[in-house]
């Protein structure tokens, strides 16, 4: 298509003229649109600082309107101010504003610092590149963690997904995250469905009927979560003996809040999270935000995130530089999703077809919740 | 004044007559009093009253359909909807996707009509993925037959008719204006590009998507013309057009630039025009009626579609039908917003009627002191009173904790408070108590307790006099106190949020949904209006029955 | 009311207050009896043991003993409390001898009926009380939930949980590090900074818009009243999620959504029905004899304003003042759409530290911002008090 070679041209020149140019053709400040909590908090740490050590004079806002990306950037579109710089998303919000021209379609290999043994880019990102305009940044998955003192005695401690549809062995309220995404795919899982077919059954009526038949059976040991804070806070509330949540969320609350956590790692579902650049930004600005984007998913720095939380660094060059936590000295690696260890059985939940049936699934799935 | 004689009219000191200066007095009071309250009224309407009916606006809207696909819109619009359409439809919409894919609008078009169908969304998608590919085969075939389709400022020279030929500048216009539509930009200056009233006679699909590419070019990616290569579509439409046998009698008597090129390409085997097979090809949903038919029926640029969404219906080839059991939800949150805010203001009543009443009895100094205590969580952050019951409620809360300890409760079985409607009952009654306490409280300071004992001391029970003397003077109390509950109960969202669960949710959960989470904004508008209409028919009621100034806040 | 002191107080013969007494004692009995596991036993020791209190504190040892006998009395619960329970037992036992100790004599001595017309038949004053009683509940509702923030903001953990620790009174469970974060993060203190800079300006536009407004409106010449009145308050009847909706794409329309000025003209509509209210509210009593009188003394408009109408509806201007500028200051529905970075306010931050990483921070700041309420609440009283002084009006 001509426009993405346009575009591409046109990033190409704008970088070219960023590497070469002098620190008063960029911007010098940037707002950076993320989570909040310890997520930011690393990205503070792991680039924004260097960063702007490295270059004095510029300073950086965050905005902690990722959960509100889309909606936002399109308001931001549609009147013509877009007053964002860089934006950390998820993978299927990434896809959905590349789609709409919301975001801009970058050149992976140019505007991208290759990694040190000289891989391109393109190939050190590999297939987390899900979009043209997707700069990645983390792998996570949302897995379940339980309460290790509430276990009844005599009973193994929890260690697959179905464990979570046992309420005769692990009885006790569960935590679950208010959307049928991942839900439903689990739900189905552990009624029978091989895990290759679950999109096709899910895309029945009869598969729908059958997932929420099985969410059934726990509906009234549910408590329901919309914001990643909650599970850890009804997990260490003693409120859940299980819930689903974020892992680096557990993390934190395992290994740096002490909490009586026990951490599962079946069935979780692989994600991904990372940058996007709102189209439109004047020239200035993206000279500044393309400079600061390559600085920080360079190899060194996608590892020295690691250290703040236990988020899988989304370049294969950085997974051997992944070393201790910054405070608490222990390693990392075994902690991350991607470790060999935790991701035995993994979901890898299909993007293409949420973006298509998601409306569909929700008005079914919130119906089914008001029932 | 001194004694009037009945001959003349009234004299005012000035000697005008007294009721055209008493009218002129009151005509400049009137004046006064407006032009004290202009500022504020214009500041209101700007700022608030403007942005809401903007929003609500939303509701009904529907240019995106045509806005895109304008030329499908078009030839769809004597469609029968019993088959999947014919050829001259699925041309119609190869440009107009071809156009909306460049300016990347085709997807939001999928997800707009996805609300309705879904699956659409994705037919959009890939499709417009593949526009390119179709047009490719017949660019490649064109530039097979001769590489000076590959120049741009051939392409340049032959649409426009050279160098002072006659312009077909209404074309042009046209395809400026449905870009303006598509980006919704406005574009001043002309695009450094006419085409040719002879060539778009001869060629019009061709003159047409060289005119569309040409003010794209120019306006949005800000490039110049002559120096880009058309299209794919160009080149699709350039075979359209020498498709028919009519172009190349008419090419034969043509003499503008590039006409030898034409009669040459006319002359040559170009593959053909098969816009439906390539479509169905692409994405074999193409071949189906149901997303014809949502793209026919949501074609026009107002739509009632998201009110019926709201009110769980939809449009179906037999007309206005309810929506399938398992995708019915919002009469039940409607109604739930109803019945919850409803239980809300009892028990705002129950609780409030003996505080105002102690408030408005006890000596003033005791009774300001009483109220901040009802001030003061009034005046701190909803957002740590909503947190403060989750604390006090939750399972392994203070409330049960309390119980527990006491030996009340046993601790396998503690109370589920939170997470449901209860919890969303307890925690907005706390935090609209005292929007019902205050004026309640302001009635019945005006009620004299000088009443109560005067109908005890005639004989009255403690209960009667309180029924039938003081009660029916507090009534206002409570009908302003009920309705300005009642409206901020049903409005509230983040409450309800936190502690509600799954079953203690209102409307206004799902309208946030709709506008920050799923981008329906066309549905959340429409669920607004009808969330503001109660409210705003509640507020007529207030005012009716208790007259708006009479509401006090403790002041 | 004051008139009611008249009424004699006499001793009550024991055969009354002991079984009294001895019901209170048996209903604290069965809470202590049931924690223990045995409601009955705690109904009989608790009952039994308050009448022999009762008994020797009324009969025995008499009203010139009082003193002494309820610091004992005070002295003896909180004895057993420790023995009972610890710490926590200490805290009940103060408090429930401090009641026991007031309300032997209380019954005893036929106090209650002080304050009361001396006409009341026993179930009249037995409906007072217990009138009394459950407004105080009512009391004890609507303050609870404000106050069991307070210690958890001294949590020492970085969760909303009352640990074992601090029920221990412990105090390695409490620490002032929540405090710190807020004194010291950055962000924290940008929101404040924030949210300091938002409401005064809002306020200010709320309340001389509307001042001047609620002045137009109190003449009885306006025409379309009602519907001007309506559109002034919408602000305050429109659910908030439909404002703030409307308002973020009108705004980014106009380019004033993310903008300071974009946040402060929202809040000021949100604050305008607030301001409107009050000072009509204070017109609705105003003599406009008074204006009149100035006028006729030579004063021009604008100085019968400020000297005149000013002073005398001020209080209903500032009380309206207080509750724009807390409307702007606790709102964060309108100003999560209409703001930005570089516009996060105190609630917007509570509302993201809620959201995504849980910190008793929030509990903190909101010790922090219920200490400033209590200090405007005392403000406003004060005024209030003020204004009746200048309006001659009584108190009460």
């Amino acid at each position: 298509m001509k426009l993405t070679k346009t575009l591409l041209a046109t990033t190409a020149l704008t970088v070219a003229a960023g590497a070469s140019a002098t620190a008063q053709d960029m911007a010098d400040s940037m707002t950076l649109v993320s989570w909040g909590g310890a997520y930011q908090e690393s990205q503070q740490k792991a680039y924004v600082e260097p960063y702007l050590a490295d270059n004095p004079g510029v300073s950086a806002t965050w905005d902690e309107s990722s959960a509100e990306a889309v909606a936002k950037l399109r308001a931001m579109n549609e009147a013509g101010n877009v007053t964002w710089d860089l934006v950390d998303v998820v993978a299927s919000d990434a896809m959905r504003l590349c789609d709409e021209g919301l975001a801009m379609e970058l050149d992976h290999d140019e505007v991208l610092a290759a990694a040190p043994d000289g891989t391109e880019a393109s190939d050190d990102f590999g297939d987390l590149i899900v979009s043209d305009c997707f700069v990645p940044q983390i792998v996570y998955s949302t897995t379940f963690g339980y309460r290790t003192d509430m276990v009844p005695e005599g009973v193994d401690a929890p260690d697959s997904v179905c464990d979570v549809f046992d309420l005769e062995t692990y009885p006790g309220k569960r935590a679950l995250q208010k959307r049928p995404i991942d839900n439903m795919e689990w739900a189905l899982y552990c009624d029978g469905v091989a895990k290759d077919e679950l999109y096709d059954v899910l895309g029945t009526d009869d598969g729908v009927d059958r997932a929420l038949a099985k969410l059934d059976t726990i509906k009234d040991q549910v408590v329901w979560w919309s914001a990643g804070a909650e599970t850890p806070q009804l997990l260490a509330d003693g409120e859940v003996f299980m819930g689903s949540t974020y892992n680096g969320r557990l993390f934190s609350a395992i290994a740096e809040q002490d909490q009586p956590i026990g951490m599962m790692w079946d069935m979780q579902s692989f994600d991904l999270d990372g940058w996007i650049v709102p189209a439109g930004l004047p020239e200035d600005r993206l000279a500044r935000v393309m400079d600061f984007l390559k600085f920080a998913t360079d190899t060194q720095r996608l590892a020295d995130q690691a250290a703040y939380i236990s988020y899988g660094p989304a370049r294969d060059s950085s997974a051997p530089l992944v070393g201790k936590h910054a405070e608490l000295g222990i390693d990392m690696a075994p902690h991350m999703p991607t470790d060999p260890a935790n991701a035995t059985n993994v979901h890898i939940y299909d993007y293409e077809w949420w973006a298509d049936n998601r409306d569909d699934l929700d008005a079914k799935f919130q119906a089914w919740l008001a029932q | 004044m001194s004694d009037t004689t009945d001959t003349g009219p009234v004299l005012a000191a000035d000697g005008t007559p007294l009721k055209r200066s008493l009218r002129r007095a009151l005509r400049a009071q009137k004046i006064r009093a407006l032009a004290l309250i202009a500022p504020l009224l214009i500041f209101v309407l700007v700022a608030f009253i403007a942005p809401i009916a903007d929003m609500l606006f939303r509701s009904v809207e529907n240019q995106i359909v045509g806005n895109t696909v304008p030329m499908t819109v078009e030839e769809l619009r004597d469609w029968d909807g019993k088959e999947v359409p014919d050829e001259q439809v699925f041309r119609a919409m190869f440009f107009d996707l071809f156009l909306a894919s460049e300016a990347k609008e085709h997807t939001k078009l999928g997800s707009r009509l996805n609300y309705e169908e879904s699956g659409v969304s994705s037919l959009f998608r890939t499709t417009g993925r593949d526009v390119d590919d179709m047009g490719e085969v017949f660019q490649d075939a064109l530039e097979e037959i001769s590489p000076e389709f590959e120049e741009a400022q051939v392409w340049y020279d032959m649409m426009s008719g050279g160098d002072g030929a006659e312009g077909n500048t209404r074309l042009m216009s046209n395809q400026i204006g449905r870009i303006e539509q598509l980006e919704s930009d406005n574009y001043r200056g002309d695009a450094g590009f006419v085409p040719g009233t002879a060539i778009s006679d001869i060629l019009p699909n061709t003159a047409r998507a060289y005119s569309a590419f040409a003010a794209f070019t120019h306006f949005v990616d800000e490039d110049v013309v002559a120096e880009e290569e058309p299209w794919e579509a160009v080149y699709a439409a350039l075979a359209l057009d020498l498709e028919d046998p009519g172009t190349a009698a008419a090419l034969a008597t043509y003499d503008g630039p590039g006409a030898d090129l034409l009669r040459q390409a006319a002359a040559a085997d170009l593959p053909q025009v098969d816009m439906k097979s390539a479509f169905i090809e692409s994405n074999k949903d193409w071949n189906r009626v149901g997303y014809w038919e949502v793209i026919h029926t949501y074609s026009p640029p107002y739509t009632t579609g998201y009110f019926l969404n709201a009110v769980d219906m939809e449009k179906t080839t037999e007309g206005i039908a309810l929506r399938d059991e398992d995708e019915r939800i919002y009469g039940i949150l409607f109604k739930r917003t109803m019945f919850m805010s409803m239980v809300i203001t009892f028990s705002c009543i129950a609780l409030g009627y003996p505080i105002a009443w102690i408030l408005a009895n006890l000596p003033a100094r005791t009774a300001n002191l009483l109220m901040i205590l009802v001030l003061l969580p009034f005046w701190t952050s909803l957002l740590v009173r909503t947190s403060a019951w989750k604390i006090m409620l939750q399972q392994q809360g203070v409330i049960n904790d309390t119980l527990v300890w006491l030996g009340l409760v046993a601790d396998e079985s503690r109370l589920v408070m939170i997470n449901n409607q209860f919890g969303t009952i307890v925690a907005m009654t706390h935090i609209l108590l005292p929007f019902m306490i205050l004026p309640m409280y302001s009635v019945m300071q005006t009620i004299p307790p000088s009443y109560l004992r005067a109908a005890k001391s005639l004989g009255a029970t403690n209960w009667t006099a309180f029924w039938r003397v003081y009660f029916p003077q507090s009534v206002p109390g409570i009908g302003a106190g009920s309705i300005l509950v009642f409206i901020l109960a049903i409005g509230y969202y983040i409450t309800p949020e936190i502690v509600g669960g799954t079953t203690g949710t209102f409307i206004s959960n799902r309208i946030a949904y709709h506008i920050s989470s799923s981008l329906n904004w066309g549905l959340a508008a429409a669920l607004g209006s009808i969330l503001l209409a109660v409210v705003l028919v509640l507020y007529w009621a207030y005012d009716k029955i208790v007259g708006i100034d009479n509401v006090k806040l403790g002041g | 009311m004051s008139v009611m002191t008249l009424t004699p107080i006499e001793k009550k013969p024991l055969s009354f207050a002991l079984p009294v007494i001895g019901a209170a004692g048996g209903f604290a009995g069965l809470f202590v009896g049931t924690a223990h596991g045995s409601g009955l036993l705690g109904i009989a020791i608790g009952a039994l043991a308050l009448m022999a209190l009762g008994f020797v504190a009324l009969q025995i040892l008499g009203l010139g003993m009082e003193k002494p006998v309820r610091w004992g009395i005070i002295a003896l619960f909180t004895a057993v409390g420790v023995m009972v329970a610890g710490v926590p037992g200490f805290v009940l036992g103060v408090l429930f001898g401090w009641f026991f100790s007031w309300f032997i004599y209380w019954i005893g001595e036929g106090r209650y009926r002080a304050n009361l017309a001396p006409y009341l038949t026993s179930g009249q004053v037995l409906w007072h009380y217990s009138f009394r009683v459950l407004c105080g509940a009512i009391f004890i509702f609507l303050i609870t939930p404000i106050l069991v923030v307070m210690p958890l903001s001294f949590n020492a953990q970085n969760f909303f949980t009352f640990t074992p620790e601090m029920l221990r009174f412990d105090p390695a469970g409490y620490s002032l590090k929540h405090y710190e974060d807020f004194f010291t993060s950055s962000g924290w203190q940008q929101a404040l900074r924030n949210s300091l800079a938002i409401a005064p300006v809002a306020t200010l536009l709320s309340v001389s818009f509307g001042t001047l407004a609620a002045i137009g409106l109190s003449s009885e010449h306006v025409p379309f009243r009602r519907a001007i009145m309506a559109i002034l308050i919408s602000p305050m009847i429109v659910p908030l999620i439909i404002s703030a909706a409307g308002m973020y794409f009108f705004y980014s329309r106009i380019g004033l959504q993310g903008t300071y000025f974009g946040v402060v003209l929202a809040h000021a509509a949100l604050g305008i029905p607030f301001v409107i209210i009050t000072v009509t509210a204070t017109l609705v009593g105003f003599d406009r004899s008074l204006t009149r009188a100035a006028a006729n003394m030579g004063a021009d408009p604008v100085t019968t304003f400020f000297r005149v109408q000013m002073p005398l509806i001020l209080p209903g201007v500032i009380s309206g003042g207080l509750f724009a500028f807390i409307t702007s200051f606790d709102e964060v529905v309108v100003v999560l759409f209409v703001g930005s970075a570089n516009q996060q306010t105190l609630p917007w931050r509570m509302f993201t530290g809620l959201r995504e990483q849980i910190s008793p921070t929030i509990l903190a700041v909101a010790t922090i911002l219920v200490a400033i309420s209590i200090v405007l609440l005392a403000t406003l009283e004060m005024l209030r008090r003020r204004s009746e002084r200048l309006r001659g009006m009584s108190p009460g």
